[in-house]
């Protein structure tokens, strides 16, 4: 089936929100090659589950897309028309799955070298649809704090060497109560600026008591989760003909409910965890990668005004000698590989929040849990220098904002 | 927006940002490790510089299933990660700075393509053969060479098919042996848990699955004829050793002893452990691959079938993602298909190779394999790529 073929009712599997919002576009959708299409309806059957930045923006691509006129619609779309699909794709039901669509897609693009293509021809309609709907600055300059280093006890390697050129280096930090004078910062922030989904705080062990006002993940809360998502894989992976992109699929699949989380109410957060369980690669092992992936999602998705992330010591990757000698102990800590992951976890979180709208506004905070050593960027903090003023967290914070 | 994300590069840049990687790589050589620019050399044959006839060299390749990206190798922060590629080998070797895949860059298919020199387009994560002939399938027939001569050593299963395509005038008999030192490992212990499954985890690209053996695996009996290695003593030396490749080196160690073949292909998998998101783990594989590569290089140097008659290539088969391209998660992945990630460097070393010269001209992965040609004295004559003039 092509798009010119697209009628109302075929929408009817969608949830009731996204139904309603796409059948007012449905003529437009019709205009719209299909090389271009399932990657829009990907993100359309996602819509009930989508946090209001997300849908926002959807909103307004379609509205777009519905004011164009079919000329406009083939001058934006141009670099879409001479990518060619198998018979394959045409065939597939890329209405009711087109997240399946765009997996076949991206092994198509790849396989017959179309990918450049694609990509050019992305990059051009992002960048018109950029340019008519521009992305809304925040209310408010964002916040981003990153806190690191758990559990360990001294380290002699310098950190934060990918952000010092950014903003300024402290070495005098206070840091008693330091991670609850942070978690009253973003709550105050929370307070005063009471969006749904813009507050967050993401901890990679277990969240510490915190403010209701801020939407949390935490990798300890999620272990039953993590749980069931293990023994589905197990069983599925010995199923016959189950290979890695069936594997992958099914796992796309998987709802809340499917692995115990659809009580407490919560459909869009609880659907993002699932996501990050089943979609992130290297999240259901360690927990470093869970915090850097959620932090770096919710970025992406959620577009915070605060965003706090504290990683946790994940467990030690064992030698092959160990793995070999099948010993049952419970697995072991690795708090100073897991310094390591967060300081490149740290630098990432920037470059994300560096990727949102008022970037030049926006300040970051990366602390050395315990210690007396942290980064601020902000733009009143000067780039590349190094302070060793005795300061609390909280002075550093106003200085960098 | 996830359309606008996987377009993080335009392809107009593309060749601007190799050709930048290139010359920075070329700096941090020249800095790093006080190599020349080749340019400026006098060509000479290969056979007047080694006085080795063709049918007397022996070549091993060693390839990196997961790059390495600048920043944690050859750019200045990234130096301390690879100290003896850094003052042991690239000094002795001719560098090539700006290699580029422009391929599909998953590791199976990407290997399967630079031993073909064809830029293969099988599922990355089917158990199926190279469509195009291989190096090893060239190299026996037209040489005449017996099986023995040809092996390939690699750490996933996935490997399984790649020493012999399912071309119609090449194919079933004619490939190399391959050796998948986990699945020896599988067979000559009873295994069971969680953490023996985790080892035997196939590929990292897709950390929840290991697919089901076929095709022509070194069977395990075969560990005592041909490697002359007892079960129990494989299972002893596997249980002093960290990771699979270095049990894939042990395993090359045994099989020049042993067998000494001409044509040796090796696959390192480590470093690709990046896909679990641990920064730590990704540097301490490439750490890892710095030294065992060092090793090999003193194990060619020290047996008498390989030392001085002996070239050695080695390279990743892609790179990894850019920091800055937001449609990846930097180095956990290679899936943007930017410049970082299809642009990677290749060194060779040993006999007849100039030491301590780079080269920053363009050249692709699928070169790879009529350089050997050229070198081996077999035709490619399938491979899209071409000879690589510099070591020739």
């Amino acid at each position: 089936m092509l798009p010119c073929d697209l009628k109302p009712e075929q929408f009817n599997g969608y949830p009731p929100e996204a139904r309603k919002l796409v059948s007012r576009y449905v003529s437009a959708l019709q205009r719209l090659p299909l090389s271009f299409l399932p990657n829009l309806l990907r993100e359309v059957i996602e819509y009930d589950f989508k946090f209001p930045a997300e849908r926002r923006a959807l909103e307004k691509e379609l509205a777009t897309l519905n004011s164009l006129s079919s000329e406009q619609i083939k001058d934006w779309l141009q670099g879409f028309a001479p990518i060619r699909l198998s018979s394959q794709l045409e065939d597939s039901d890329w209405v009711n799955a087109p997240g399946q669509f765009v997996e076949q897609l991206s092994s198509h693009l790849w396989s017959t070298h179309q990918l450049d293509a694609f990509r050019t021809a992305a990059l051009a309609y992002a960048g018109r649809l950029r340019a008519v709907v521009p992305p809304q600055p925040p209310p408010v300059p964002r916040l981003g704090i990153t806190v690191i280093g758990q559990g360990v006890a001294a380290h002699d390697e310098p950190l934060f060497r990918r952000l010092r050129s950014h903003g300024t280096y402290f070495s005098g930090v206070k840091p008693d109560n330091g991670f609850e004078l942070l978690l009253n910062a973003v709550a105050a922030r929370a307070k005063e600026h009471p969006l749904p989904y813009a507050h967050w705080y993401i901890d990679g062990g277990q969240a510490a008591a915190h403010d209701p006002a801020l939407t949390c993940v935490s990798y300890h809360a999620l272990e039953p989760v993590r749980a069931a998502l293990s023994t589905k894989i197990r069983i599925e992976i010995r199923r016959p003909g189950m290979g890695p992109e069936a594997l992958r699929t099914h796992l796309a699949q998987l709802r809340p409910a499917d692995l115990g989380l659809a009580k407490a109410g919560d459909a869009v957060l609880d659907r993002f965890q699932v996501k990050m369980l089943t979609e992130g690669s290297g999240t259901q092992i360690f927990s470093t990668t869970f915090a850097q992936w959620t932090a770096r999602e919710a970025l992406r998705r959620a577009q915070p005004l605060t965003l706090l992330v504290r990683f946790a010591p994940r467990q030690r990757q064992k030698p092959m000698n160990e793995m070999l000698s099948a010993s049952r102990e419970a697995a072991e800590l690795d708090p100073l590989g897991s310094l390591i992951d967060a300081d490149m976890g740290a630098y990432y979180n920037w470059l994300n929040l560096q990727r949102l709208t008022g970037a030049e506004q926006s300040s970051f905070l990366v602390w050395f849990e315990g210690h007396n050593e942290a980064i601020a960027i902000g733009p009143s903090l000067p780039r590349g220098t190094v302070s060793n003023a005795d300061a609390g967290l909280e002075k550093l914070l106003s200085w960098a904002s | 927006m996830d359309r606008a994300r996987l377009a993080a590069a335009k392809a107009s840049t593309l060749q601007e940002l190799a050709r930048h990687l290139a010359w920075t790589r070329r700096e941090f050589l020249r800095t790093g490790a006080g190599i020349a620019l080749g340019s400026s050399l006098q060509p000479s044959s290969l056979f007047a510089r080694t006085g080795i006839p063709a049918g007397k060299r022996k070549v091993v390749v060693i390839t990196f299933g997961g790059g390495a990206r600048d920043q944690e190798t050859f750019a200045p922060e990234g130096q301390e990660n690879i100290p003896h590629l850094m003052r042991e080998l690239i000094p002795q070797s001719t560098f090539f700075t700006q290699v580029v895949n422009r391929g599909i860059l998953g590791h199976y298919v990407a290997t399967a393509s630079l031993a073909t020199g064809v830029y293969e387009t099988i599922n990355n994560f089917a158990s199926l053969p190279p469509e195009h002939p291989t190096v090893f399938e060239y190299f026996r027939k037209d040489l005449k060479r017996p099986a023995s001569d040809a092996w390939v050593v690699a750490p996933s299963n996935g490997f399984n098919r790649i020493g012999e395509s399912s071309h119609r005038s090449y194919g079933p008999g004619l490939g190399a042996r391959v050796i998948l030192p986990k699945h020896l490992l599988a067979a000559a212990t009873s295994g069971g848990g969680p953490d023996y499954e985790h080892l035997l985890r196939d590929n990292y690209e897709t950390p929840f699955h290991t697919p089901e053996l076929a095709g022509s695996e070194f069977a395990l009996q075969q560990l005592g004829m041909m490697l002359k290695l007892s079960v129990d003593d494989f299972k002893a030396h596997a249980l002093t050793l960290s990771s699979p490749d270095e049990l894939s080196v042990y395993i090359v160690r045994q099989l020049m002893r042993q067998q000494a073949p001409s044509l040796l292909w090796i696959t390192m998998h480590d470093i690709d452990i990046a896909h679990a998101g641990a920064y730590s783990l990704y540097v301490d594989g490439i750490r890892r691959t710095d030294r065992l590569c060092a090793d090999l290089w003193k194990t060619i140097q020290s047996e008498p079938e390989y030392a001085g008659k002996t070239t050695l290539f080695i390279l990743p088969d892609f790179g990894r993602d850019s920091d800055d391209d937001s449609g990846g998660n930097g180095f956990q992945h290679h899936r943007t298909g930017d410049a970082l990630s299809r642009t990677t460097w290749m060194m060779a070393l040993g006999a007849g190779v100039r030491e301590g010269v780079v080269f920053d001209r363009s050249m692709e992965s699928t070169d790879l394999v009529p350089t050997l040609g050229s070198m081996l004295g077999f035709s490619a004559s399938l491979a899209q790529g071409k000879p690589i003039p510099e070591l020739l």
